[in-house]
């Protein structure tokens, strides 16, 4: 076994074992901000799972897109709306988590089956390391080109749906509940508070 | 994985390294492993100074722009002081507060500064002189570079402190939304560069000396750039996540000792890998103003001779040090001078302003490559 060899197996092994232990954290333990954290430990051994695939610019856009942009939006939409509130008993809360476990062990029997059975070809195509970039770019060019727009007009969408809910100064009702909008609450007056509280001190 | 400085003719430490211990009996592969380690120290170590003699600037810079004199006893012209303060943070308390939460309140800081050490991978100071020449390059400091704001959170959230929050929360929003300009100026040199290595950037630069380089041909892109490091390193016009008179000091709040320390490392750190990052992809890096080629031959010497290849290897190193201090300084200059702003002008500034320039940049940068590939790089 050369010292390559064994390096790659060692890393195999440790982002591996990363990947598994924190996706558990991130379904099972109770505080999300945790599992918030433990999701980006999980995107980033995936990205050093691609990183010993020989496939560095899938790495690298995986840390920037996953951990970067997801779970950075994620982190921050928790801390903005981090109440601490106790949540009502949900009733039978054992058997929903038997049945939910039941599925999720199925589905993974179902994928085990899959693995075993299928015949992998061994050793795989061969890596075509620093080229791929360049290989990327020309599928999403040509073969790839459709599907690539759908998911940038898919972004566009969404993004002009952002839009039009954080502004809802535009509108004269409510969006969801058809209650008209208090705009006085939006459009707040620009006088500091000092000085229209020393204007109602001078007027007794 | 890690492929280590490509063979090409001129310099190349490692094959000689590699060479002299297989001369002295020792097989490949250990050979191999004693050269593993010696590029990451060097650049460590690099790392660290360049932050001594950074820390060290800013005090006498500070000084120089305020009328003072700055740090004087600690060693000729006070060039000890940044030591001594890096002794007292290690000799401090390292405190974790009562209510705080310990496990987060440890790996924050170490997730601010692992990924900002881990792009000194790419920074190339010669040919042959970088850690690792890898094809992702550029990309890879800038995917990198946005690990950090959840370093920066999960130092906010875990101090339990509400200026903390607030500090960590601007961070993240600062570093997200500049980030996408920066990515866009990068893009418009990839473009004409026709690669992401760092190394094919500044080879790109080269020919003509000052006239090749980058800063000539996007002005823009470099403005856009610089103004978005500097937002990325919290450098002052845009020091909000830890502006001292809203927010105490933002996410560094509760930190004391040498966990405090990691934060300051790591800004300076960064600070001085983006003044690296901007001399190589707009400054051309380890290229000389005028070509080493024709100063070689005007000296009648070849420039594959061993001694020149030692003259112009040095020189390359010197040239980049110098154009990243060149930028430091003006980074310092402008901490001292301008006013810093505000949370809605600095989100203005980044998606209203700085984002469709970037835009117009790239196309215009597309364009001319169209129209003239010559001088764009076709």
């Amino acid at each position: 076994m050369t010292i390559a060899s064994t390096t790659e197996l060692i890393c195999f092994l440790v982002l591996s074992t990363t990947l598994v232990l924190g996706s558990l954290g991130v379904v099972l333990l109770p505080n999300i901000v945790y599992s918030a954290f433990l999701l980006g430990g999980v995107f980033l051994s995936v990205a050093g799972l691609y990183l010993l695939l020989n496939a560095s610019f899938v790495a690298a856009a995986q840390v920037l897109v996953y951990v970067g942009a997801v779970n950075v939006l994620i982190l921050f939409a928790i801390m903005l709306v981090n109440k601490k509130e106790t949540l009502a008993a949900i009733p039978g809360l054992a058997l929903r988590r038997l049945l939910s476990a039941a599925v999720c062990l199925g589905l993974f029997g179902l994928l085990l089956r899959v693995a075993f059975t299928t015949n992998w070809a061994l050793p795989g195509p061969l890596p075509v390391g620093e080229e791929a970039t360049v290989r990327i770019g020309e599928h999403l060019f040509s073969d790839y080109l459709l599907p690539f727009e759908l998911a940038s007009v898919l972004l566009l969408m969404a993004m002009i749906g952002a839009i039009v809910l954080a502004r809802r100064d535009v509108f004269s009702s409510d969006v969801i509940t058809g209650e008209p909008v208090d705009q006085g609450l939006i459009e707040k007056a620009r006088t500091p508070l000092l000085l229209e509280q020393r204007a109602l001190e001078k007027t007794p | 994985m890690l492929t280590f400085a490509v063979v090409t003719p001129g310099l190349d430490l490692q094959s000689s390294f590699l060479e002299l211990l297989e001369g002295l009996g020792l097989s490949q592969g250990l050979a191999q492993l004693l050269w593993l380690p010696l590029p990451m120290l060097t650049v460590l170590v690099a790392a660290v100074v360049g932050v001594l003699v950074n820390v060290w600037l800013e005090r006498k810079i500070s000084a120089a722009v305020q009328q003072r004199i700055g740090p004087e006893y600690a060693g000729a012209l006070g060039v000890l002081q940044p030591m001594a303060d890096g002794l007292k943070l290690l000799f401090k308390e390292d405190i974790i507060p009562a209510k705080a939460d310990g496990l987060l309140f440890t790996l924050g800081p170490v997730l601010v500064l692992v990924p900002v050490i881990l792009s000194w991978l790419v920074v190339p100071f010669g040919q042959n002189l970088l850690i690792s020449n890898v094809g992702v390059g550029v990309f890879l400091w800038i995917a990198l570079s946005s690990i950090q704001p959840i370093g920066l959170l999960m130092s906010g959230y875990s101090s339990n402190n509400k200026y903390s929050l607030l500090g960590g929360l601007r961070a993240a929003a600062q570093s997200i939304s500049y980030e996408i300009p920066l990515a866009l100026s990068v893009l418009a040199i990839v473009m004409m560069s026709n690669s992401l290595s760092t190394v094919d950037i500044v080879n790109q630069q080269t020919g003509a000396g000052i006239l090749s380089w980058n800063i000539w041909r996007q002005p823009v892109g470099f403005l856009i750039f610089w103004i978005c490091a500097l937002a990325e390193c919290e450098r002052l016009p845009f020091d909000l996540p830890e502006a001292e008179e809203e927010l105490v000091a933002g996410y560094q709040t509760e930190y004391s000792g040498m966990k405090f320390a990691l934060f300051y490392l790591g800004s300076y750190i960064n600070l001085v890998l983006s003044a690296l990052l901007v001399s190589v992809l707009y400054l051309g890096g380890w290229s000389f103003p005028i070509p080493v080629e024709w100063l070689a031959h005007l000296i009648g010497q070849s420039v594959e001779a061993p001694l020149v290849q030692v003259i112009t290897g040095s020189l390359g190193i010197v040239m980049t040090v110098l154009k990243a201090y060149l930028l430091v300084f003006f980074a310092i200059l402008l901490r001292w001078t301008v006013p810093r702003v505000r949370i809605d002008q600095l989100l203005d500034l980044g998606w209203k302003f700085l984002l469709p320039v970037a835009l117009v940049n790239l196309l215009i940068t597309a364009a001319l490559k169209l129209a003239f590939p010559a001088a764009f790089g076709g």
